[in-house]
Formats: structure tokens, C-alpha cells, sequence
């Protein structure tokens, strides 16, 4: 047989790992309400599917964006030969508009600083061509979306090197960490191109504060190198603190037009935000004139279909609607978000407290049986499997501490959660008899570091702690 | 300071070749038949726009196809947030259906086999990178599209290895130039992979023949080399000899499947390009689960994927567009040529694509690719049309030019034509001028002119490099 590429026969499109095995378990067997009640649910999609109804109310009163129409006329001809690379200027307008938005306004982006990809995954991998070379590092802080050890890596040859983040500190970022890492890949011969960040977090839910962003500005200032920041959640954040964009802490630096700026880029995409996923829009905000001239050639790869591009260059137009669709999202977000914390509450499971986000980084490590990555995927198996709910362990994700999972609450209904969490509660309940004492001599060692960092609130939780005392 | 990547600063993209010059020049100045009568016109951009109108009015009835409308508003949330790399079952089976369609029903698609890309562009970057490594090569008969030194080569590191095809026949493809192109790639230390045909050829206009094919075939499994056919202009077969798809010849030699592949596109076919719907269909089950996978780098949107599916399964419209399409392309290149005959300008016999490939030969001042280089800049500043000329497809002989014809309305077409008249009466004039002189009083009849075809004037942009008008 002709041979294939060894990218085509290797293992680094990640689909191997267990966040998308536990994909295909739920495609296996996945729950309805009505025609499969016992199925898996999925809670490991971080998709918004809260806000439909402002989009398709928003839908039916302007009937002529959804129909290739504009005052009237049929602009069908003119879409389907539009192509251009540049895109479709009143939908980069209105991109970077709904951008500025989404941060308060405190800082305006140049749509000729914007390029159109086939959703962020096409964006992130487009940023690796551009900035590395096949051998090249890029720094990430753990832990991460899985999805970026094939979008950044596979095709491109870059290598990506962990900033080991711990529960601790909360998983921020720390000085130590950055040098740490960045002493790692010299170690292995690889040259350190850049730091890429998600702000606000996949899986964390959290936002970056501004002394994190700070120290990246100082780190990346200092080895002079690139930093990317995967903004594709800034419209999630729901409570404070507010969203600080890396752009502001440079603009609040005054570090415009230095040599930092440029080597900031910024990734963007309606998948979260806007709830958007299958249309596939992406973009990536370079202030380097030179990467947005090289990714914009290298988007012929991965094009916005000029059909989405003018349906949501007239839904971002209108200013009415995307404040009132920013200003309900964060309400249904937020209202959603703390009801999987009770729901989690009241089986005995505590999170990370967050403010974004499409889920919950979920503390588990009381109910392994051991401070193992086993345990972890021991007590995985049993989730997806007996429970029947569908989340992402934090070994996917590349956390170092196992006992941790990713928890979406915005893709199902309420009823559904619901479910969700009292099977999750009837799960730990059975446990709790058989296996709990064994495992709180255990923990005694870690309760005095965590105690103070999370809200832990709930009784059964304080019983033990009070015996432990 | 730390620098960008090579792939990113280089030429890789392939932008300076005079393929893109020439739109550059369109774009500084481009034809409108109110105000700008005098500007270029574009002829160097194959595009389909002859059916717009066939196409528009199944569009308006039936707005359920467009997703978004009253009556199509019911799927928006579920299509919205389809973005399952195997794209949606409707869709696949739409488009393997429209591709048996397109080759009379004599083969038969597996939407199972059908991977989306972000156009035939992202579709050839994906199968090079799923096929080759960097350093490898593939093989490519000239002339060959501009675009495939930057779709294949780019990003990848492949390389691209020519099999020189001549005018002495018709630039056929023959087992000695694709041994020699073979022979060529060893010495050079290069490991080919495969060898990528069009057909029906860009820039030629021809199909390849059944005996041509089978040699293509036998040579790939004789190597054991990938065969890669780029059938995006499948549809445009627009008079005898019939469309002989790849898919056709495997099942009548013998063939091993697990080398060929077919890249597909509705750019050309149906005139889309802006919707971004590109087709890897490969017979080998490994390169379709990579594929696959890889296409998470330029999904279709599944807006467009609601639009096509709805429109490619409706087999009286898809019979009908077929059937009208080939109908409209055969008129206007019969036109085009019969025309260009008239003043003495041959071109290479074709029954497809959007374009002609055009002889210039004889107005050579020498025969170099120099004088090409002149002899085109001449045509854009002077003529003011914007060919493409053949050295930028990697032709190896000096003179000829592809030039678009299915890309503008009828009234455009004769602004050219009269154009090009105009310059041929000049350049005969000053050749032989006493002969050719009473041919001043040529006038030929406009009342070949499509009657109810004449569309609204061109507003969009039609190259990559033009800036939106918005």
C-alpha cells in the first residue's frame, strides 16, 4: 500500500484520550428524556445552548440577513463569489465591535488587524504556523483544553511544555512556574516561542487577575517571546471580577506600540460566546502587521463561509440586540452555574469557585481511593459508566493533581441537571458508607492547605471536619 | 527579538507570481460598464456565473433552506450547534449523490467516504499532508494551477515535481513524461508520494481519455504511488467527449483503491466559492478517518451544509441546473472562440472549465518567456484585460495564456472581445499591413448577444486580493 504521512499514522490528533472517549461512550448510549431516559448525559460538551431564543427571535425580525437579502434585493450572487481572504468588511466591523463590547469598551480593535478563520481551532493552529517553527515550544499552563495538543501541535510540529498550576493558589499562574517550564523545555532542547493563555480558563471557569496578567506581560517582556491569549470565553464571564483582557493590561501599561505589542496576539471565536459552534467562525487579533499579512493567506485554508459572515455581520450590527443578548447570557450563565454548585453541594462535591465559563472545575479527590491518576480514572470509569454522566477528567485536561473534573452546565436543560445531579448524589451516597472513613485519614494531610481556598459549604463536609479536628 | 516562522515571512504562499499580479492590476482599475468604462476587465478569474439566475429562484422558493427564515428557523439551534467533524448525514449524502450525478450515474459515491475541507484549497493541503511528509514529493503534470505551489507545498514542506506535457500534442500526459518526471524526483533524492491530476484540467479545458487514464492508473500501482484527482470542474464538461471520472476507471482496472482519492469542491461546479465547500472522498479508509479528523481545521459551516443539502437533494432542480449549466457554458465558449477565430487567435480545442488556453505564440516577439512577460504586460495596460499567462501555470512553452470567459455577463464579454479585435487589427496592421486592412470593416454580429442575461453590474470582488466594496 502507498505509505501514508506519519502524521496520518501517529497518535497526536489526541484522539486517543479520554475526553473524547467519554464522547464516544455518550454517542454510544445518549440520554433523552423521553426515548432513552437512562442514557449517559453529557456533561463534558462546553457548548452555551442557554440563549437560543434571543438569537431566533432576533432571527425573525430580520428576515432579509437569513435569506441572502439586503433592503430587499437578493445579494445571493454576490456571497456565493465572495471570497476574499480579507473578509467581509461589515462583518469584521462588527466583530471587533461586539470584541470591545464584551470588554466594556475599555479597548477598540482595528478590523485590519483581524483575520477570519474555520473556528479557533483553525485560528490556534494558524498562530502556530505563523510564530514557530516545527521543534518550537510553546509554554501552557496546566490545566488546559485538550483539544490544543492537536490543534497546536499535530500538523505543525510545535511542542507544548506545561506551567504546572495547583489547587494551592487556586491554579493561578505563578512566577515560579513560568521559569520552571520555561527551564524545562531548555532542558529538552526546545526553543520557547511563546506562552499561549485561555482568558478566561478552559477548564478552570475563572478569570485571569490582573496581577497574572502582569507577570505574563513581565515574563514575556523579559525572554522576549510571543504571547497568545485564547479569549474565546470573554463574553462568558457572568460575575466579578469583570473580564480583563490582555489588551487593556498592556494599554494600561502604556506598552502600545513597543515591541511587546506586537508580539501579542489574541484568539477569538462565536463558538462560546454566541453559542455558534457549527457556523465555524474564528479570528485571530494580531497588533504584528506582518502575522496578520501571513495569516490571512494562510486562512484560504479555512475560510468563514460568506453565508455565516453576512448573517452575523447584521446580527453584530445591531447594538439593541447584542446588549441585551450580552446582558441575559451572563444572567442564564450565572443562574445555571449555581445550580450545578448547589446540585454538587448537595451530594458532598465542592468546585472552584468561577466567574466564566461553560462548566465547573470540579474537586473529586475525596472520593478516590487514592491520590493516583488510576483512582482518577478508576472513579471516571464509574462516573461515565454506573452514573451515567458524561464529564472530563483533569488527566485530559493535564492537570498534576488527580481528582479533579470538568463539568459543563450550559448544554442541557434545566430538568436535565437536575437529573444529573441527583444521580451524582445517589453515586456518592453509596460510596460515602463503604469507602469514605477509609479515605479521610487520607485527606487529613491536604485539609490544611485547601480548606481556606474553596467554599466548601455543606454539612456533611464540616461533620467530618470537626471529628478530624 | 524573537522572530515570526519561516513559513510565515517566506514565499511559500506564492504571491508574487504574475498569476497575482495581473488581479493587482484589475484591482487598481477594474472594468464597470457605467463608471469605469475604461477599466480592466478580469478574465483571469475562473468563476462560474452563468447560472445565478436558474439558482437564485430555487433559492426563493424555498426559504427553508436558508436556515434562518420563518420557515426554516426550526432548525436553527440544532444546525447551530452541529459542528461534528463527520458533517451532517444529509449533507454528505447530498453532495455523493450531486458527484454521481455530475458522472451520469455511471458511478456510484459512499457519503460515507465524503470528509469536508475548507475548499478544494484546504481539501489538497489536507490529503498532502495526510499522504506525504516534509521533503516528499508529489508529481504534477503542466500546466498546472498557480494555487497548488501554495496549497501543496506551504505548510506541508512537500514538494512538487512537474511532468512537462507539450503543445506537439496537445499537452497530453504520457507514460514517458511521467517517467521522466519520476526519474527526474529520484535524482534529486526526492521519495515521491503520488501523482495529483485536474481533470478536467486547469488551465487546459480538456479531459483526459479513457487510454490516458487507465496509463495514469496502471503507472501509480506500478510505483505504488498515490493517485489524487482534483475533479472540481467535473460539472463543466460542456460537450463530447463525456467526463471519464477516476472513480469510473478503477472499476474497470485493476486498481489498488488504497491509492486513490478524489478532491471535489462546488466552487466551479455550481459557482460558490464564497461558501467554502470543499470534498476529500478517498478510497482508502485510513486517509478518510485522518482526513476526517483533520478537517476540524476548515469545517464547512453547518449553515452551508443545511443550504447544500437541502438544494443538492432536490433531483429535479439538481437534473435540471445540470443539464442548463453545461447548456449556457457550451454557448458562451462557443461564442467566445468562434470569435476570437475571427481575428486570428487560436486556442488549444477544449470541452470544459471556465477558461480557454489561449495561443499567443505568434505574437511573440521571440520565443522566450521574456517576451511572454511583455507581451502580457502589453495586455493589461494597453488592452486592459487581465489574462493569466502561461508561465505562471509552469508551462513550459513561451505564449499561451488561459483566459476566463465564464465569470462576467454578456455585455462585459463583448467590451473584451471588441477589445481584443481592436488589438489584433493594430498588431495585424503593423504584421502584414495591407493584407489584413480591409479587415477593418469586420463587424460581427452582435445578435448572438443572450437575450434576458445581461446581469446587474458586477459589484463584488472577484480575487482574493480585492478589498471588499461594501
Amino acid at each position: 500500500m502507498g505509505v501514508l504521512s506519519r502524521k496520518a499514522t501517529c497518535n497526536s490528533h489526541g484522539q486517543d484520550s479520554s475526553y473524547f472517549l467519554g464522547w464516544q461512550e455518550y454517542e454510544k448510549n445518549p440520554y433523552d428524556e423521553v426515548t432513552n431516559p437512562h442514557g449517559i448525559i453529557q456533561m463534558g460538551l462546553a457548548e452555551n445552548q442557554l440563549s437560543f431564543d434571543l438569537l431566533e427571535s432576533w432571527l425573525a425580525k430580520n428576515p432579509d440577513a437569513a435569506s441572502f437579502r439586503r433592503d430587499g434585493q437578493s445579494i445571493f450572487k454576490e456571497l456565493a463569489l465572495f471570497q476574499d481572504y480579507h473578509g467581509l468588511p461589515a462583518f469584521k466591523n462588527a466583530l471587533v465591535d461586539f470584541m470591545a463590547e464584551i470588554r466594556g469598551n475599555k479597548v477598540t480593535f482595528d478590523p485590519n488587524h483581524i483575520v477570519l478563520t474555520a473556528g479557533a481551532t483553525s485560528a490556534n493552529e494558524t498562530l502556530m504556523f505563523c510564530l514557530a517553527e516545527q521543534g518550537d515550544a510553546f509554554l501552557l499552563p496546566t490545566p488546559y483544553y485538550p483539544g490544543f495538543d492537536r490543534d497546536l501541535k499535530w500538523r505543525t510540529g510545535v511542542e507544548i511544555v506545561p506551567i504546572e498550576c495547583t489547587s494551592s493558589n487556586r491554579f493561578q499562574i505563578t512566577a515560579s512556574a513560568l521559569e520552571k517550564a520555561y527551564e524545562q523545555a531548555q532542558k529538552k532542547n526546545l526553543r520557547v516561542k511563546g506562552v499561549l493563555v485561555t482568558n478566561p480558563s478552559n477548564p478552570l471557569g475563572t478569570s485571569m487577575t490582573r496581577d497574572e496578567l502582569d507577570l505574563l506581560v513581565n515574563f514575556i517582556s523579559d525572554k522576549e517571546i510571543h504571547l497568545i491569549s485564547d479569549e474565546i470565553y470573554s463574553g462568558t464571564v457572568f460575575s466579578s471580577p469583570a473580564f480583563v483582557s490582555i489588551m487593556e493590561v498592556l494599554k494600561d501599561r502604556n506598552l502600545e506600540k513597543t515591541e511587546v505589542w506586537e508580539r501579542v496576539h489574541i484568539v477569538y471565536s462565536l463558538s462560546k460566546d454566541l453559542g455558534l459552534p457549527g457556523f465555524r467562525v474564528g479570528a485571530i487579533y494580531s497588533n504584528d502587521p506582518i502575522v496578520v499579512a501571513a495569516a490571512t493567506k494562510m486562512s484560504s485554508f479555512g475560510l468563514v463561509s460568506s453565508q455565516t459572515q453576512y448573517l452575523l455581520s447584521a446580527m453584530l450590527s445591531d447594538k439593541k440586540f447584542t446588549k441585551e443578548y450580552i446582558a441575559k447570557n451572563h444572567k442564564r450563565l450565572q443562574k445555571r452555574r449555581s445550580k450545578l454548585v448547589a446540585g454538587l453541594e448537595k451530594a458532598g462535591i465542592g468546585c472552584l469557585e468561577s466567574n466564566a465559563g461553560l462548566f465547573c472545575w470540579v474537586d473529586m479527590r475525596h472520593l478516590l481511593s487514592s491520590d493516583t491518576f488510576e483512582a482518577e480514572m478508576e472513579l471516571w470509569k464509574r462516573i461515565v459508566y454506573d452514573v451515567k454522566l458524561n464529564i472530563s477528567p483533569g488527566s485530559s485536561c493535564h492537570c498534576i493533581e488527580p481528582g479533579w473534573f470538568r463539568v459543563c452546565f450550559a448544554n442541557m436543560s434545566e430538568d436535565t441537571l437536575k437529573l444529573a445531579m441527583q444521580r451524582l448524589k445517589s453515586f456518592v451516597g453509596s460510596i460515602a458508607v463503604n469507602d469514605r472513613s477509609h479515605r479521610d485519614l487520607k485527606n487529613s494531610r491536604r485539609k490544611f492547605r485547601t480548606k481556606w481556598v474553596f467554599r466548601l459549604s455543606f454539612q456533611s463536609f464540616h461533620d467530618r471536619e470537626q471529628d478530624e479536628r | 527579538m524573537v522572530a515570526i516562522s519561516k513559513i510565515a515571512t517566506g514565499n511559500g504562499h506564492g504571491e508574487n507570481s504574475p498569476y497575482f499580479d495581473g488581479w493587482k492590476a484589475y484591482e487598481t482599475n477594474p472594468f464597470h460598464p457605467k463608471d469605469r468604462p475604461d477599466g480592466v476587465i478580469q478574465m483571469g478569474l475562473a468563476e462560474n456565473q452563468l447560472c445565478f439566475n436558474f439558482i437564485k429562484k430555487w433559492v426563493m422558493e424555498h426559504p427553508e433552506a436558508s436556515l434562518c427564515s420563518a420557515q426554516g428557523v426550526a432548525k436553527f439551534k440544532e444546525t447551530a450547534l452541529f459542528q461534528d467533524y463527520h458533517g451532517m448525514p444529509e449533507f454528505r449524502q447530498a453532495v455523493a449523490k450531486f458527484m454521481g450525478k455530475v458522472r451520469g450515474d455511471r458511478v456510484k459515491f459512499d457519503p460515507d467516504r465524503v470528509v469536508m475541507s475548507g475548499g478544494a484549497t484546504g481539501a489538497h493541503e489536507m490529503v498532502a499532508f495526510c499522504l506525504a511528509d516534509p521533503g516528499e514529493a508529489f508529481l504534477v503534470p503542466t500546466p498546472y494551477y498557480p494555487g497548488f505551489d501554495r496549497d501543496l507545498r506551504w505548510r506541508t514542506g512537500v514538494e512538487l515535481v512537474p511532468v512537462v506535457c507539450e503543445s506537439s500534442n496537445d499537452f497530453k500526459i504520457t507514460r514517458n513524461a511521467l517517467e521522466t518526471a519520476y526519474e527526474k524526483a529520484k535524482e534529486a533524492n526526492l521519495r515521491v508520494k503520488g501523482l495529483l491530476i485536474t481533470n478536467p484540467s486547469n488551465p487546459l479545458g480538456t479531459i483526459l481519455d479513457r487510454e490516458t487514464l487507465k496509463g495514469i492508473v496502471k503507472f501509480i500501482n506500478e510505483k505504488n504511488i498515490h493517485l489524487i484527482g482534483d475533479e472540481i470542474y467535473a460539472a463543466t464538461v460542456f460537450m463530447e467527449p463525456e467526463f471519464v471520472s477516476i472513480s469510473e476507471i478503477i472499476e474497470e482496472v485493476e486498481c489498488n483503491r488504497d491509492l486513490i482519492h478524489i478532491v471535489y469542491s462546488l466552487s466551479k461546479d455550481m459557482g460558490f466559492p464564497g461558501f467554502r465547500v470543499g470534498i476529500v472522498y478517498s478510497y482508502n479508509d485510513a486517509v478518510v478517518s485522518c482526513a476526517r479528523k483533520m478537517s476540524s481545521f476548515g469545517l464547512v459551516s453547518s449553515q452551508t451544509q443545511h443550504l447544500i443539502a437541502s438544494m443538492l437533494s432536490d433531483d429535479g432542480f439538481v437534473d435540471s441546473f445540470i443539464v442548463e449549466s453545461k447548456d449556457r457554458l457550451f454557448k458562451r465558449h462557443k461564442y467566445f472562440t468562434w470569435s476570437l477565430s475571427q481575428v486570428g487567435i487560436g486556442s488549444l480545442k477544449s470541452n470544459a472549465g471556465l477558461f480557454i488556453w489561449m495561443d499567443l505564440r505568434k505574437l511573440l516577439k521571440e520565443k522566450t518567456f521574456e517576451a511572454e512577460m511583455d507581451l502580457w504586460r502589453v495586455i493589461i495596460n494597453e488592452v486592459k484585460l487581465n489574462v493569466s499567462p502561461g508561465s505562471s501555470f509552469h508551462c513550459n512553452e513561451p505564449g499561451w495564456f488561459r483566459v476566463c470567459f465564464a465569470n462576467m455577463d454578456d455585455h462585459t464579454m463583448e467590451v473584451a472581445l471588441l477589445r481584443i479585435r481592436t488589438f489584433m487589427l493594430k498588431h495585424n496592421e503593423a504584421m502584414v499591413p495591407q493584407k489584413l486592412c480591409r479587415r477593418s470593416s469586420l463587424k460581427l454580429s452582435l445578435s448572438r448577444r443572450r437575450d434576458g442575461f445581461m446581469s446587474p453590474s458586477i459589484m463584488s470582488p472577484q480575487s482574493p486580493l480585492v478589498r471588499a466594496i461594501n
